[in-house]
């Protein structure tokens, strides 16, 4: 079997006395749609954020292409293929939607060149994909809600990545938004691109990851494919209480 | 190509005005505008594009005119030894300074900053050769020809360093270099994750800044013939280098040059007719106004006012 694109070994984090991850192992194998779930507060933004690097993990280590990436800066894991929405939107505000792709594409994508590549005909095929090219000279700050989270997903595709991590590209919107925005999100695995889906819309996660993980303080507790977890009983304790 | 037609067009009417004006007054003011021209571009470089609020004015142009006050002294070396010297040393103290405060942020940062200044001060009072508490007297040597008086020649110098400093600030504003700061100042976890490297542009910013405002000291103590810690290591610098780009505008380089002018020319002309505490005040004044009323500055309004449609 080939090497898994992404491997997790046991790591853990701490904030002072509260631990946030214990120990824990994952592999995600490349081209995979993968979800991971949890309750609010479980672990889930912290683990990704020591994959993509804004967290450094105290124990264990991160293996991204048979690389140890656990050491390195959130820009040199870019450069290596590790892609991130944010949950909460953070688009270069007094930047237009063009010149948002434009950044990952001149520090990613042609960094070698970075004074001849055409960067502004390249951020328009992305957007043209994701259904935003009538905004590309908008300010982003004047985005609504729906084309922030869409504007999350085109800035991590012009980082031309092999792992996109999406960390609730969904919440708060519609049903149709949320079609919307997964459609893309199929688009782009189907592209080859392995995909780590963080999620609250159970719906949207059973429809979209060939398996999934949840996490409930720091420990994984069930790891099954969508239609077995949510019958896992641990998972509907987590849950709902039950 | 407007842009360096324009350049050479000031270089040469500071040139003209060196060889015409006979007023020795209007030099001495005019080098003071020109210099505020150099402190506010280099400011904008960190404080605007990147959005690094920067109180260490006085410990970067502090050092540069010291470096050129005391390599004078040891050695008698020209002009353009001193500047190139002063911008080294300035230089490398923004490279040390960036490494021990750039990963603090907002008002931490600010805070570093006015600290370097106090560093700075304290280190030049007490050094002896330097002049220690009560300064240095300097001999200006001859002027060279064709400059018939020493301050038309630092006032021609002057205008060379302010085209050279907006020069490089635009060319860092409308290359990569610029996107990245700016994408820094919106959020710098998005940047990180656009691959930015983040710390290492910081870094660049603050050398250079430093850079740019150590040379805009090295001729200080020449202009005065004179060096000494108070004056020197002076807030008003940092209060000046500040006030100019809020003034102008700091989203693209003409703001702080903009704003220095109106500003130090403004400055110059109530120093001159109503008093030196005054000129203080207006700054002061003028400052609150723009902050709470024209976030975006002089070139903010005017884009305001060329209306919608310039969007």
């Amino acid at each position: 079997m080939a090497r898994p694109l992404l491997e997790i070994k046991g790591i853990s984090k701490h904030f002072g006395g509260f631990t946030a991850l214990s120990e824990v192992s994952l592999e995600i194998a490349a081209g995979e749609r993968f979800g991971l779930i949890g309750p609010n507060g479980s672990g889930k933004t912290t683990l990704i954020n020591c994959v993509g690097g804004a967290l450094r993990n105290d124990g264990g280590s991160i293996v991204f292409a048979g690389e140890d990436v656990s050491r390195l800066a959130p820009y040199q894991r870019a450069r290596r293929g590790i892609a991130r929405s944010f949950q909460i939107p953070r688009p270069f505000r007094t930047m237009s939607v063009l010149e948002n792709l434009q950044v990952p594409l001149e520090y990613l994508a042609h960094r070698r060149t970075l004074h001849t590549a055409d960067t502004a005909s390249e951020a328009m095929q992305i957007l043209a994909s994701m259904g935003l090219a009538d905004k590309a000279r908008t300010p982003s700050n004047r985005l609504s809600q729906v084309e922030l989270r869409k504007l999350e997903l085109a800035r991590a595709m012009a980082a031309q990545p092999r792992l996109l991590i999406s960390d609730e590209a969904m919440a708060g919107l519609s049903g149709s938004e949320v079609d919307e925005v997964l459609k893309i999100l199929f688009d782009l695995n189907a592209r080859g691109i392995t995909i780590i889906m963080i999620e609250h819309i159970m719906q949207a996660v059973m429809r979209f990851s060939q398996r999934v993980v949840c996490l409930d303080a720091g420990r994984i507790i069930c790891e099954a494919a969508p239609a077995e977890i949510v019958k896992n009983q641990d998972v509907q304790r987590a849950y709902l209480g039950a | 190509m407007r842009f360096w037609i324009g350049a050479g067009v000031a270089v040469l009417a500071a040139v003209a005005m060196a060889a015409l004006v006979k007023y020795e007054y209007f030099f001495f003011a005019g080098y003071t505008v020109l210099m505020f021209i150099v402190l506010a571009t280099a400011w904008n470089i960190l404080g605007g594009y990147a959005g690094y609020v920067n109180f260490g004015t006085p410990a970067f142009f502090g050092l540069g005119a010291y470096t050129a006050a005391v390599i004078y002294k040891a050695t008698a070396a020209p002009l353009v030894l001193q500047i190139a010297a002063a911008a080294l040393t300035a230089g490398l103290l923004g490279l040390l300074a960036g490494v021990l405060t750039l990963r603090l942020r907002g008002i931490f940062f600010a805070i570093a900053t006015i600290a370097l200044t106090v560093i700075m001060q304290t280190v030049f009072i007490n050094w002896r050769f330097a002049g220690g508490a009560t300064g240095l007297q300097l001999l200006r040597p001859a002027p060279i020809a064709p400059f018939e008086s020493y301050i038309k020649m630092l006032f021609v110098v002057m205008a060379l360093m302010a085209v050279a400093s907006i020069a490089l600030a635009r060319y860092i504003e409308r290359s990569w270099l610029g996107r990245g700061l700016r994408a820094i100042r919106d959020s710098e976890e998005a940047a990180e994750a656009s691959g930015v490297p983040t710390l290492k542009l910081k870094l660049f910013a603050c050398c250079v800044c430093g850079a740019l405002m150590g040379a805009a000291g090295a001729p200080m103590p020449m202009y005065l013939s004179y060096i000494e810690p108070e004056s020197t290591f002076n807030l008003n610098y940092a209060i000046g280098a500040l006030a100019s780009p809020m003034i102008g505008g700091t989203a693209t380089w003409a703001g702080p040059v903009i704003g220095a002018f109106v500003l130090s020319s403004l400055q110059q002309i109530i120093t001159v007719t109503i008093s030196n505490e005054m000129n203080v005040l207006v700054v002061g004044v003028l400052l609150v106004v723009f902050v709470v009323a024209a976030p975006e500055g002089i070139l903010g309004l005017f884009k305001r006012w060329l209306g919608p449609s310039s969007k």
